[in-house]
C-alpha cells in the first residue's frame, strides 16, 4: 500500500517534471524577444531536471538498496549555475545586440557591461607584446 | 508499472526538448539564443540520464551527470566570456 503510494506520488512528480522540461524548450522556440526566451530554459527547465532528480533519488530509496544521495549534489549544482549562465547571456544580449543607452541608466556611472564588455573598435593592445 | 509508465513519458517529453533545442540551434536569431540552446540541450541531457537511472534500476549515472552539468556550464561561461572580452582567460 505504501509502495503504491509512493509510486503514485514519484510518478506525479515525473510527469510534472517532463512537461516542465517540454514547455521549457518550447517557449525558447516560441517567444518573440531574446530576454524573453531567456526565462523559459532559465526557470521551467531547471525545475524540470530537479523534479527528474529528485524523482530518481526518491526511487533508488524506495524501491532499491542503493541510495544516492550524491544525485541530490547535481541538482544543488544546477541551481546554483542555472542564473549564471543567464546573467552571462544576457551580459552577451546587452552587448551585441542592444544599442547603447537602451537600458535605463543605473544610479551613478554606467553600467558595467556597458564600459567595459562592449566588443571594442580595432584590435585590444596586448600588454605582452608591448616593449618596454 | 504506473511508475515506468511515467518514466517513459518523462523520458519521451525530455528527447522532444532536445529535438527543439537542436531547431533552435539551426534557426537562432541571435548569437544568445545559440548559446541558451547549448546550455538547454545540456541540462536536458542530464535529466535524460537521470531517468535513465531510474527507470532501469541500480545503474549509477552520478558520474555522466556530473561530467555534463560541469562542462555544459563551463563551456556556456567561456563562449559568453569570448563573445564579451575577446577571450577567456585575461
Amino acid at each position: 500500500m505504501t509502495a503504491l503510494l509512493i509510486e503514485i506520488v514519484l510518478s506525479v512528480i515525473v510527469v510534472g517534471g517532463g512537461l516542465f522540461g517540454l514547455i521549457g524548450s518550447w517557449g525558447m522556440l516560441r517567444l518573440p524577444e531574446t530576454m524573453q526566451r531567456l526565462h523559459a530554459p532559465t526557470k521551467a527547465t531547471t525545475l524540470g531536471v530537479g523534479a527528474a532528480i529528485i524523482a530518481s533519488d526518491i526511487q533508488s530509496w524506495t524501491f532499491t538498496t542503493r541510495f544516492a544521495w550524491e544525485d541530490f549534489l547535481i541538482a544543488l549544482f544546477l541551481f546554483v549555475t542555472a542564473p549564471l549562465s543567464a546573467l552571462m547571456l544576457a551580459k552577451v544580449h546587452l552587448a551585441r545586440n542592444l544599442p547603447a543607452g537602451s537600458v535605463p541608466p543605473p544610479l551613478s556611472g554606467v553600467w558595467a557591461t556597458e564600459a567595459a564588455d562592449r566588443p571594442q573598435q580595432g584590435a585590444p593592445e596586448d600588454p605582452l607584446q608591448r616593449p618596454d | 508499472m504506473i511508475l515506468s509508465t511515467a518514466l517513459a513519458f518523462a523520458m519521451g517529453c525530455f528527447a522532444l526538448a532536445l529535438v527543439l533545442n537542436l531547431i533552435r540551434i539551426a534557426t537562432a536569431p541571435t548569437l544568445a539564443d545559440r548559446i541558451l540552446a547549448l546550455d538547454t540541450m545540456t541540462i536536458n541531457v542530464i535529466a535524460l540520464l537521470m531517468l535513465y537511472g531510474a527507470r532501469t534500476g541500480g545503474v549509477s549515472t552520478f558520474e555522466p551527470a556530473v561530467l555534463f552539468a560541469m562542462t555544459g556550464f563551463v563551456a556556456t561561461v567561456a563562449f559568453c566570456k569570448y563573445i564579451l572580452r575577446g577571450s577567456i582567460i585575461e
